[in-house]
């Protein structure tokens, strides 16, 4: 229906293509037949079990739909529920937009090739579903837009395909999070994501991750910045899971493109995540920054930055700062390419653990050892994020507040 | 208030205080000399109980009980307060946070912090890019916001220009209730290398700590002076 020769051909060779990071999963062992849900009006939603609340709380899905402007929610396979309440956004699941929207197949797998490995080659052959989210020109999105990517079926691939469009002058504010079932333990999670910011729009795309201890995960993301656009992508995972890799790429292409990228990750014992971010800034007055905080309890984190200078009077930093608390690996992997004269790149790595010194200075001030170490790590986690609408900065302090209280 | 009674400490194997002992009382305010790496900052800390000064032998007594094998959160919590001299950096951690943490019944910190026109950085992580007088000032503005019964100041005075050592020197004051001529209830002991510290604080007693341990005892202004005419040897053969 939505196929194009060209591609099924690029997929076909690369059904058993292994990725460049990570480790090789074999998807045979998974399911990726569809499993049917029942379409939930409002109000069922918030009727829904109060563990299975919390768990979409915790990956800022709001069952009441508070300060939010539009809610897509996919379960398994099926989309459960999908609206949206902004004049000028528009929320659609990617099957139903890709039926009755021509210009949907001007985006659907223009930027993530499809033969970059076998989860994209996957994704195509057996897409389940996923959420088209755009802004029209110059429209504004008053409360962020909330999508949940959630996984029930146990042993499940969800394969899911989504398209994030912030037409010109638009503004657009996304919080989505990705979680299993209280019940469910092994699955493997596949998401294409491409990203569309014209010129002069703003998109702040916010990613919590909130899996099973045996769950992998491989989201493949490419996001195209246009002249005068600014990108702020913001990814949080501070619960166990089995894998997660990923290596989001993004270009800057228009004069005075912005991209920020922000991440905080809690590495688990047993988990293991290679997570990158790759910025190419090919216009003049390109600005990027890449800031990225690990802790490991005992889990594998290798961060990986790559910041690509293209054009004079471009300016990038990656910042990649890692503590181990309880043992585990972090391995901080910055790197910086300049192509022409008059860039300015720059990049601070660094790998610790909690000063002790921090910890004495707090406990003279009244907190006992438990309370003072925790305080410097919710300060390790505090990255200021700017430019996001107070509300939106509100709902990841208290995800990373949540998830920081179970995970220390 | 507070006595030390023949307080041994060592960090790390090292021995670095020996056999000191000194006396506060309520109300009342103890002046501590002494050159570089004479011993000074360790017996605050081991006052306060910072972790890694072992006490070998001797005693801390405070408001009546045995505090020497208290962790330093439970002297902080029974009323004692410290002012480092060179505190951490602690990034993320925003001065007014810290302040909520530590606050006493009845202080509100928006109040203190304006009182040392301090409210600029209320919302700065604790100590990030501070000059020498703004470390001062948010040291003295959490412990204000403690409102401690003993306090332990650490050089107030150092790296503090002359506009600003005003301001530190009368928010000290207030501290330690220096305006109260009866009923004072606050104790200080403060640790001074210069002794500017006492052309804003009255002190009532003040000792020398040469080689590890007290010296001489007295009259601060008379210590100091003596201080400044013959240098710290002069201490050694010093009696009283």
């Amino acid at each position: 229906m939505f196929e194009r020769e060209d591609l099924k051909e690029k997929a076909r060779q690369a059904v058993d293509k292994k990725a460049t990071y990570g480790e090789d999963i074999n998807l045979d062992q998974f399911d990726r037949t569809f499993v049917s849900h029942k379409y939930l009006a409002e109000d069922e939603i918030c009727a829904l079990p109060e563990d299975e609340q919390k768990r979409l709380l915790m990956s800022g899905l709001d069952v009441t739909d508070q300060g939010r402007g539009g809610t897509y929610f996919q379960k398994d396979t099926t989309v459960i529920h999908c609206h949206s309440d902004e004049e000028g956004i528009q929320v659609m699941p990617v099957t139903e937009a890709l039926k009755k929207h021509a210009w949907v197949k001007d985006y659907f797998w223009k930027l993530v090739p499809v033969d970059q490995d076998k989860y994209t080659a996957s994704a195509y052959f057996e897409l389940h579903d996923g959420y088209v989210i755009r802004a029209l020109p110059g429209s504004r999105s008053v409360y962020p837009i909330q999508a949940c990517l959630y996984l029930d079926k146990e042993n499940l691939q969800q394969n899911v395909h989504n398209l994030i469009i912030a037409e010109e002058g638009a503004e657009l504010h996304i919080i989505t999070g990705c979680t299993t079932s209280p019940t469910m333990k092994r699955g493997i999670h596949v998401g294409i994501s491409e990203f569309f910011i014209k010129k002069n729009a703003k998109l702040s795309f916010t990613m919590i991750h909130n899996w099973a201890e045996e769950m992998d995960v491989r989201p493949r993301s490419v996001a195209i910045v246009e002249e005068g656009g600014l990108f702020m992508n913001n990814y949080v995972c501070m619960k166990p899971v089995k894998s997660i890799q990923m290596y989001p790429t993004t270009y800057l292409s228009g004069d005075n493109a912005t991209a920020m990228f922000y991440s905080i990750i809690v590495g688990s014992p047993g988990s293991k995540f290679d997570i990158g971010g790759r910025t190419y800034l090919k216009h003049r007055g390109c600005r990027s920054e890449i800031i990225q905080r690990a802790i490991s309890n005992g889990g594998h984190i290798i961060n990986r930055g790559h910041l690509i200078g293209d054009a004079p009077d471009i300016k990038a930093h990656l910042e990649c700062k890692g503590l181990l608390l309880k043992g585990g690996i972090i391995d901080s992997i910055p790197q910086l390419e300049a192509h022409v004269e008059g860039v300015d790149m720059s990049h601070e790595a660094a790998v610790g653990k909690v000063a002790q010194e921090e910890i004495y200075y707090l406990m003279s001030r009244g907190l006992s050892e438990d309370q003072a170490t925790s305080t410097i790590v919710r300060g390790f986690l505090n990255v200021d994020i700017k430019g996001l609408p107070p509300n939106l900065k509100t709902e990841i302090d208290r995800v990373i507040e949540a998830s920081d209280r179970d995970s220390m | 208030m507070l006595e030390v009674q023949n307080l041994t400490v060592s960090v790390e194997g090292k021995r670095i205080l020996e056999n000191v002992s000194l006396s506060i009382d309520k109300g009342e305010t103890y002046m501590l000399f002494g050159e570089n790496g004479s011993g000074k900052t360790s017996l605050i800390m081991s006052i306060m109980g910072i972790g890694n000064y072992q006490v070998e032998s001797g005693k801390i007594i405070y408001k009546g009980e045995d505090i020497t094998e208290w962790p330093s959160y439970e002297r902080a919590k029974h009323g004692i307060g410290i002012m480092f001299q060179r505190p951490p950096t602690i990034r993320g951690l925003k001065l007014k946070q810290m302040l909520e943490m530590v606050k006493r019944d009845g202080k509100d910190p928006l109040e203190l912090a304006e009182e040392l026109n301090f409210t600029d950085f209320l919302d700065r992580d604790i100590n990030l890019g501070f000059s020498g007088g703004e470390i001062k000032r948010a040291e003295i503005l959490q412990l204000m916001t403690q409102d401690p019964d003993l306090v332990l100041l650490d050089e107030p005075e150092s790296g503090v220009d002359i506009v600003n050592m005003g301001l530190i020197g009368n928010s000290i004051r207030e501290l330690l209730q220096k305006d109260l001529h009866r009923k004072r209830e606050k104790s200080g002991l403060i640790i001074t290398h210069s002794g500017y510290i006492l052309d804003y604080v009255e002190a009532d007693k003040g000792c020398v700590l040469v080689n590890n341990t007290i010296w001489c005892t007295g009259n601060p202004h008379e210590i100091m002076d003596g201080i400044r005419s013959h240098g710290y040897e002069e201490c050694l053969t010093c009696q009283r």
